[in-house]
């Protein structure tokens, strides 16, 4: 490493001379790792603590500042073989984490509370038919009282503030009955005790807490963990950028920090970590995330590239452009926010059953009281009645009956592969009729693969070797196919052209068409959907074509969705002759090529239109906007960063199952959460007339709310077993549909060389070992 | 019904002391990492070999 590694972005000084850092660190899988990463650092000298989290994959280390530094510690790390990733910690997290330890603190003492006063109800009601007397019946409901009403007014406090917030904004949400119902039946139950009723209802309000808070927090649960996952991912993929310091010296800082107007330098192979101007410099860079266009792009000084670009053959500097200067991620960026505005209109199945439920509930409430008055009732009695139809109706278990369905759903979701960035993509997901994919990266992998059919296996076994020693994106996927992996020795890569060396006492070059005296025309003979790299060996020259290959199931996946009568269409930036062969392969009839980001939107819109739900699956930045117009979106983990934020879940993995996982799996949590929302209403329905007639006893009402949240959890519990047919049946196919020879079958396996590659087999792996 | 004096402050202080013990493991942090706790028992490097 000869230029240093500048990381003092990330460093944290909480007490003078102290340094803290978080890393994301990789590979990590099992016990020994653990030992092997804390061991490891504490033996480098200054080392205060260092300490790895191994649910969240992330590994604390402080420091005496000055005794050593991160870049040492992410090197020594390096070498006991684990790649870092310094962690800018977020504000969001942060307030994330105490949001989820209030909620579960808020959790305990409801439980407590609960469990006690169960324990002093109970005993009333054995006392209340038997010999208690009245005196004892006392004592025990101001006992009760002493328990509910601080642990209600610490516990209810998620209930309250949001309750507040929705009264102020002049609205109703589900948490307004649930304060009110909680208000009313501890004031009741005090005035009851003091006044030596016979009935208390402190028990019922407190389970209803307990029962509401553990809904809630199975959400925020949920919702941390798929977080603090994309928190690592996203930590994985954060490139490095080559930086010029003021004295000209080279220094290598993440590309989150990188300024308008840095001039960086941008290596043949690399991403380009930023928008810029090029100052000097030539070469072809690969824009198929950017554009979904294949074919390499040459670029000379002046023009303007966009980050995600592959810088495919010279070094290039570029001038990073200002903020607002950037022509196309500023396109991008608006048309997402449009998208994402129309997006959030759509209700969430449970917001729409609490709008609905919230209303139904205060007039049954105020009917019950006035109805009893007006028949003559006391108004005692009228508020008892009122009170017990509140607590009765209060959403026990529609509160559960989503997250708990959710937070399973998405378990089986993470195992399959997938991870949901957002909480209702699951209801969304199960809703769609039409699946609109993007061509580059999605149907086909990121990377090329050689076509190895017409070439001589000693002549192939040569150039791969070669191709070892180069970065280039064409040459990375002929080494793919290279059985020894050992580069021969003094090889030199020129810029701009390939590489060269010696193999067996004669010069070999491997690179462009000109570099190794090929003509021009082999290029042409080869068709338009391959890009061709050339090798050149003792006087005889190969040309070998790259081809994009298909997710090796994507055939039997798209079959798959086309038999579940949805509709498949394909809209790709890439021109028509590429995309064309591929509709053709999997069957698709309906494709567009060379669309633009605007026009991808304008097709999902009409689309939508037509009242079809549409999944967008798309990994390139020209997909982002896309993503965001569809009902809902799906990304390979390999997409571009601005892409996977607004992806609603992200696949790993080279097949293409999981869209049919999510798929599947989504309805079924789907059908899940209708029965549960069902099983609740039955239960209020059968309830809610008999509180209504006054004759409900806090006995019924603690069996009715108790009954029906367990009920709903168990059945959403059954969303962990079983499995969908189509999914079975598509998993178990045979991968016939590979239309490449079985040399390429092998390539998977082979480490890729790519960064993103690369990321992509450490999610995986880390996906493994998460199980 | 004399024994309810001390029964009842019982119930509730084993209850209390549970919940206080609970509070006492999210303050330090205890339940960050349930699966790594989990493996850190597995390695016998604090046993003192002869």
């Amino acid at each position: 490493m000869s230029e240093a590694l500048d990381l003092s972005t990330f460093i944290e000084r909480k007490a003078p001379g102290r340094a803290h850092m978080t890393l994301a660190v990789e590979g990590v899988g099992c016990a020994g790792c653990i030992r092997k990463i804390e061991h490891g650092l504490q033996k480098l000298p200054g080392i205060v603590d260092a300490r790895l989290n191994f649910t969240q994959r992330r590994l604390a280390v402080e420091w005496h500042d000055g005794e050593t530094s991160a870049e040492r510690i992410v090197a020594a790390l390096a070498q006991i073989g684990y790649r870092a990733h310094p962690f800018a910690p977020e504000h969001i997290t942060a307030e994330d984490d105490r949001e989820t330890k209030w909620l579960l603190k808020c959790l305990a003492v409801a439980g407590f509370a609960a469990m006690n006063v169960m324990l002093l109800s109970i005993s009333l009601w054995a006392g209340n038919i038997s010999d208690m007397t009245k005196e004892t019946r006392d004592l025990f409901h101001w006992l009760s009282a002493l328990i509910a009403l601080p642990a209600a007014a610490y516990a209810g406090q998620p209930f309250f503030k949001s309750a507040w917030r929705a009264i102020r904004s002049r609205q109703l949400n589900m948490d307004v009955p649930i304060t009110v119902g909680v208000t009313l039946a501890l004031g009741l139950s005090l005035y009851e005790t003091a006044t030596h009723a016979v009935h208390a209802y402190f028990d019922s309000a407190i389970m209803l807490l307990f029962f509401l808070l553990c809904g809630r927090y199975l959400d925020q649960a949920m919702r941390r963990r798929t977080r603090q996952f994309a928190g690592n991912l996203a930590c994985f993929s954060a490139e490095v950028a080559h930086k010029f310091g003021s004295q000209g010296e080279l220094t290598r800082v993440p590309a989150s920090v990188l300024q308008p107007d840095d001039v960086i330098l941008v290596q043949p192979g690399e991403a380009v970590p930023a928008d810029g101007t090029i100052v000097s410099g030539r070469s072809e860079v690969d824009q198929s995330l950017v554009t979904g266009e294949t074919i390499p792009q040459a670029v000379e000084p002046g023009m303007t590239i966009y980050a995600g670009a592959i810088n495919c053959s010279g070094a290039l500097t570029l001038k990073v452009a200002a903020a607002g200067g950037s022509t196309l991620l500023q396109e991008i960026e608006c048309l997402l926010l449009r998208a994402t505005e129309a997006k959030s209109r759509t209700v969430r199945l449970a917001d729409r059953a609490a709008r609905l439920y919230a209303p139904v509930v205060h007039a049954t409430a105020a009917a019950t009281a006035l109805g009893w008055i007006l028949v003559g009732a006391s108004v005692h009695d009228a508020i008892v009645a009122a009170v017990a139809v509140l607590i009765i109706t209060c959403p026990c278990a529609i509160a559960l009956a989503i997250p708990t369905v959710q937070m399973v759903a998405a378990g089986r979701l993470f195992r399959a592969g997938i991870i949901l960035n957002s909480g209702d993509a699951i209801e969304r997901l199960a809703a769609i009729d039409t699946v609109v994919f993007d061509k580059t990266g999605t149907l086909t992998l990121p990377e090329g693969v050689a076509d190895v059919s017409s070439i001589d296996p000693d002549v192939l076994e040569r150039a791969a070797r070669l191709a070892l020693s180069s970065h280039h994106p064409l040459a990375i996927a002929l080494a793919r196919c290279a059985r020894l992996r050992i580069p021969y020795a003094a090889v030199k890569e020129e810029c701009g052209s390939g590489v060269r060396g010696e193999v067996e006492g004669q010069e070999a070059r491997l690179g462009g068409a000109l570099f190794c005296g090929a003509k021009q025309s082999s290029q042409n003979k080869l068709g338009a959907a391959a890009s061709t790299i050339f090798f050149t060996h003792a006087g005889r020259v190969a040309a070998i074509p790259i081809r994009q290959r298909l997710r090796p199931d994507a055939v039997v996946v798209v079959r798959a969705l086309i038999a579940r009568s949805l509709r498949v269409i394909i809209l790709s930036g890439d021109r028509a002759e590429a995309v064309e062969p591929i509709a053709r392969q999997l069957g698709i009839a309906q494709w567009h090529a060379g669309f633009t980001p605007t026009e991808k939107i304008a097709a999902i819109e009409e689309l939508k239109s037509q009242g079809r739900r549409v999944l967008m699956v798309g990994d390139g930045l020209n997909d982002a906007p896309a993503l965001a117009a569809a009902t809902v979106s799906l990304s390979p983990i390999t997409a571009a960063q601005l892409t996977q934020v607004r992806a609603d879940a992200l696949f790993l993995g080279d097949h293409l199952a999981p869209v049919l996982d999510a798929i599947a799996l989504s309805r079924r949590a789907k059908s899940l959460m209708w029965q549960n929302l069902w099983l609740a209403v039955v239960y209020n329905a059968l309830a809610v007339p008999i509180a209504v007639a006054g004759m409900v006893t806090p006995l019924i009402a603690a069996a009715a709310m108790s009954g029906s949240s367990i009920l709903v959890t168990l059945n959403a519990l059954r969303g962990r077993f079983g499995q969908p047919d189509f999914v079975r049946e598509a998993r178990s196919a045979p991968a016939q549909a590979e239309a490449l020879p079985k040399a390429t079958a092998r390539t998977a396996e082979h480490a890729p060389d790519t960064l993103v590659a690369a990321n992509a087999t450490a999610a995986r792996d880390r996906l493994e070992y998460a199980q | 019904m004399n024994v309810l004096i001390y029964l009842v402050p019982m119930a509730l202080l084993l209850g209390l002391t549970g919940l206080i013990g609970l509070m006492w493991t999210l303050r330090t942090n205890q339940y960050d990492d349930l699966d790594g706790a989990a493996l850190r028992i597995l390695p016998d490097d604090d046993v003192d070999r002869e």
